[in-house]
């Protein structure tokens, strides 16, 4: 258990090395950020100063060294853009991201596998069926369009819940539910197929055989089975979610993460970008890594091998 | 006093009464009857083995028994009754309470009748905890004391491990204990050897003769395996295609098959001694007739050497003379001898 | 780090043939499939949507009553036709500079279908090749492949496509080529590990035996073999790359004006959606039912590749 631990610790790390090489390079190469930075009104002599001015002149790779090791010391520089530095941009903003994503999960992962439980118990139903719509329905929404729907019936028509803002925690329930949707149906589909399969083993009918109670048959024996999975899907899906968490605070104008990196991608604020991209790829390998230290811990069958 | 009652009250020393039960399962094609009204009983403390091929309702009867058909089976008996319970009209619930308490199971498969995820010592006690309501403590000590019973040492370190640390044999040792754990009047072995090594199958079957015959349980030995019954049962029952074809006690079976299904069966083992090495065992050509839709006549008369024209009527029941019973209209006479003599040759 | 956790939205491999149920009576192969899509709600709706998707976004220029860019000011907003102010001139109404609703939707279905389809084959080819090859070989090149699709998993997609987009100048093709870029993880991880299980199939060992060169083998014997989850995965990208295209479109970052993204007109309809709704809900709407479409065709298929019942 310890050596696996310590080789996806290993993996974790030297993947986010080969994303900050990656998201740099691909910033640096794929237009002349000189150019964009000085916009498009600016004369030749401009560019070169702000080419000179920002160390664009360097060679890349000495530009991504200076970088990375300032990042190694969360210093990811000074936003062109604000009077301020990345990190106290970051951290100003990163609350108010995790609150959305870890509500949203909370609510996927409340809906979602009672929702699987109920479908797979009562198989080819129509409590099945619904489940299924509901499902393939979150499936094919697109969240943008989903969260202005909610904006125009909860908080316009019907006037119950704000529309924008992060004053209080009524302002997340609309962006939560929107952002939940997302992640539900992979959830739900997969505690569903993963319960019947469970329910149609061996070891349910020797619990049945015990003359246990329903109950105790269906969330003792069936759901702690079936469930192994679904954590870990629950945790990639939190990355995904925090990843897609642009969308949605731009709907519903949140101030997180997302929209910095947004307002930081129209305004050109380059160390802004590989900052926030940096940081979001680093929390979904910590959460895939919990999410493998989860899985060993729920099986028995690797925790104690 | 009705017939009935009178009958009720004879037949109330045996442990379990089945009368016509029948086992219907919607399929693509059709209806399976899987079990086609079978009649047994089983005695209290006596080890009744059911004998067939795979596929012949052996399986279907004992879930039957246990109240774990697969949710779209049908069941209908005109008697179904354990210790004078009528189990065809007791709810869910309190079936459940005898499940485990008073008639218990042990399945074929040990290495997946276990739950992965939990202890043997948490899968054993809670059958116990359920049905009398006793403390975790009091559980364990039962728990250690059968696992030590059943031949596994070092019991106490097992309680804390879980199913994937033990091989299949120990497994269907903890398996037994588990059947044990609320000393049951019942227990249903559905091929509890058949997935085991054959050093293993033996110590198995030694020790399920012992403990039942140290408890007093009834048992059904469910077996495709007729050299297995003569070891360890008391009385023989032989199923084909979903009927009861034949039953008796153990020696009256293995010296007058009355069957030719039997007869075909027990040709089929090699007896040390009789059989000369090199010779070819013999097999029973042809194949089972499908369960789906209705079987007209002798279901066995495609396959049996002396199928005779009046065997596409469906045989009775026969009385033989010990309790023994047979399902063919020649069980109690000669076959007529062939008409056309040429015919034969 | 697993790369399990994608995979557990494809269903594991299977021979095929073995997929076709047990029918009693011989039945002609094509009417047994026909059978067995129309025995499938699902697949039949998806089939019967996407099909007249394709069909609306070829015929576009005849079915249009209007041309899609035409703009006609003193026309502007004009509500649907179900409202007390709409009329049959403009069936879905007109957007803020007086063009038909109608007409851009249909038109948008080019977009989103085009999207679809050269997304999901650009990446289709570079997943399939990655997974097939890392299946294939094991050892050394499945450990550097399954680390590069390791790494691409971390990559927040629409946060770098916004960012890049934005770099390159949103275009159509810029757009469809990031995507392409982007999106291939699904078929690597799928093939891959249905490659892996084909790998020491009999006829693969046989044809290597036998000295058959590489490439015969990976195209002859095991590319038929994992097309039918191939060709799910392709249902479910081509949803997912139409998605992404809505969403950056819609963030300004993707298909640029005057061009009927649907996205883009979600977007463009944003600042009207309090008091005049369906502009954002008419291709909202259609967005979704292309996407359902898709899903519904990809989940049936998926079901007929694989007999044990539904996922």
């Amino acid at each position: 258990m310890g050596t696996f631990i310590f080789r996806r610790v290993l993996v974790a790390m030297s993947v986010a090395l080969t994303i900050s090489i990656v998201s740099f390079m691909l910033l640096h190469l794929s237009g002349d950020l000189a150019t964009s930075i000085a916009g498009p009104e600016a004369t030749a002599e401009q560019v070169e100063q702000i080419r000179i001015d920002y160390g664009l002149d360097q060679p890349i790779v000495n530009q991504y060294l200076d970088w990375l090791g300032g990042a190694l010391t969360f210093d990811f520089g000074h936003s062109y853009y604000y009077q301020s530095t990345v990190v106290d941009l970051i951290v100003d903003r990163m609350p108010i991201t995790l609150t959305l994503g870890g509500v949203a999960l909370a609510l996927a992962v409340s809906i979602s596998i009672p929702l699987g439980v109920l479908a797979a118990l009562k198989r080819d139903t129509w409590v099945d069926r619904l489940a299924l719509l509901f499902a393939v329905v979150g499936q094919a929404m697109p969240s943008f369009w989903f969260g202005l729907t909610l904006i125009v019936v909860f908080a316009v028509t019907l006037q119950w819940l704000p529309a924008a803002g992060s004053d209080g925690w009524q302002h997340f329930v609309l962006p939560a539910i929107a952002l939940g949707y997302y992640a539900t149906p992979a959830m739900m589909r997969l505690t569903r197929t993963g319960m019947l399969e469970v329910l149609e083993s061996d070891y349910i009918r020797t619990a049945r055989a015990k003359g246990l109670r329903t109950g105790a048959v269906i969330f003792k024996h069936a759901l702690r089975n079936a469930i192994i999975p679904v954590v870990a899907l629950a945790a990639v899906e939190l990355g995904f979610m925090l990843g897609g968490s642009v969308v949605i605070e731009s709907v519903f104008s949140l101030n997180g993460l997302g929209q910095l990196a947004w307002d930081a991608i129209s305004r050109n604020d380059y160390p802004v970008v590989q900052a926030v991209v940096l940081i979001i790829a680093l929390f979904y390998i910590v959460l895939t890594l919990l999410a493998d230290v989860a899985n060993a811990a729920l099986d028995p069958r690797i925790r104690t091998r | 006093m009705s017939r009935l009652e009178v009958n009720n009250l004879l037949e109330v020393n045996n442990l379990l009464e089945v009368n016509n039960l029948r086992v219907d399962l919607p399929v693509e094609a059709g209806t399976l009857h899987a079990v086609r009204g079978i009649d047994f009983h089983v005695e209290r403390g006596e080890m009744l083995c059911l004998v067939g091929e795979s596929g012949c309702g052996k399986s279907m009867t004992s879930l039957a028994l246990m109240g774990l058909l697969p949710r779209k089976a049908r069941l209908t008996a005109d008697r179904l009754q354990f210790d004078g319970i009528d189990l065809t009209t007791l709810p869910e619930r309190r079936r459940s309470d005898l499940r485990g308490a008073r008639m218990s199971m042990i399945f074929q498969e040990p290495m997946t009748a276990l739950n992965p995820a939990y202890t043997l010592g948490n899968q054993l006690c809670e059958g116990l905890i359920r049905h009398r309501g006793v403390s975790r403590r009091e559980a364990r000590d039962r728990a250690l004391y059968l696992l030590e019973r059943v031949g596994i040492s070092a019991a106490k370190d097992r309680l804390e491990q879980y199913p994937h640390q033990l091989s299949g044999g120990l497994r269907q040792r903890v398996m037994i204990a588990m059947a044990l754990m609320c000393e049951p009047d019942l227990i249903i072995a559905d091929e509890p050897t058949t997935a085991l090594d054959v050093t293993i199958q033996a110590q198995i079957l030694r020790l399920l003769r012992e403990l039942q015959q140290e408890f007093g349980t009834a048992v059904i030995f469910i077996t495709h395996d007729l050299g297995v019954v003569a070891r360890i049962a008391d009385r023989v029952a032989v199923m084909y295609a979903g009927e009861m074809i034949e039953s008796a006690p153990t020696p009256a079976l293995y010296a007058n098959p009355a069957h030719p299904y039997t007869r075909g069966l027990l040709s089929c083992i090699p007896a040390p001694g009789k059989t000369p090495p090199g010779s070819r065992l013999q097999a029973i050509p042809g194949v089972v007739p499908s369960l789906v839709g209705s079987v007209e006549g002798c279901a066995f008369r495609n396959r049996c050497p002396q199928a005779q024209p009046a065997c596409e009527r469906t045989p009775p029941l026969m009385s033989l003379p010990g309790d023994h019973r047979a399902r063919c209209h020649y069980a109690d006479r000669p076959v007529p001898a062939p008409l056309q003599p040429e015919m034969s040759s | 780090m697993t790369t399990s956790n994608v995979s557990a939205t494809v269903s594991s491999a299977r021979r095929p043939g073995a997929s076709l149920g047990e029918v009693p009576l011989p039945v002609p192969a094509w009417s047994r499939v026909t059978r067995r899509i129309f025995g499938h709600r699902g697949l039949a709706i998806g089939l019967i949507v996407v099909g007249l998707a394709v069909l609306i976004a070829i015929f576009a220029p005849l079915l249009a009553p209007h041309d899609p860019y035409h703009q006609d000011i003193a026309n502007r907003m004009v509500p649907p036709v179900w409202h007390d102010k709409g009329s049959w001139v403009h069936v879905l109404g007109t957007d803020k500079l007086g063009r038909d609703t109608l007409s851009r939707l249909l038109f948008g279905t080019r977009i989103s279908l085009t999207i679809g389809l050269v997304v999901a084959l650009i990446s289709g080819i570079i997943g399939t090749t990655l997974g097939v090859l890392a299946g294939y070989f094991g050892g050394r090149v499945d450990a550097v492949i399954s680390y590069i699709i390791t790494t691409r998993l971390a990559m927040p997609v629409v946060l770098v496509a916004l960012a890049l987009a934005s770099l390159t100048g949103g275009s159509l093709i810029t757009v469809i080529l990031l995507l392409g870029l982007l999106l291939w993880d699904r078929f690597a991880v799928v093939s891959r590990s249905v490659t892996q299980q084909m790998r020491d199939a009999e006829y693969v060992y046989a044809a290597r035996t036998l000295g058959c060169s590489l490439p015969y083998i990976l195209l002859r014997e095991v590319l038929p073999n994992i097309a039918g989850s191939l060709i799910v995965v392709m249902t479910l990208e081509m949803a997912h790359a139409i998605l992404l295209e809505a969403t950056l479109s819609f963030l300004g970052m993707g298909v640029q004006p005057p061009l009927p993204s649907w996205g883009l007109m979600v977007a463009e309809g944003k600042a009207y959606m309090f008091f005049q709704p369906w502009v954002i809900a008419i291709p909202g709407i259609a967005l979704f039912l292309l996407v359902l479409a898709i899903n519904l065709l990809g989940d049936g298929l998926r079901d007929l590749n694989a007999p044990g019942g539904r996922n």
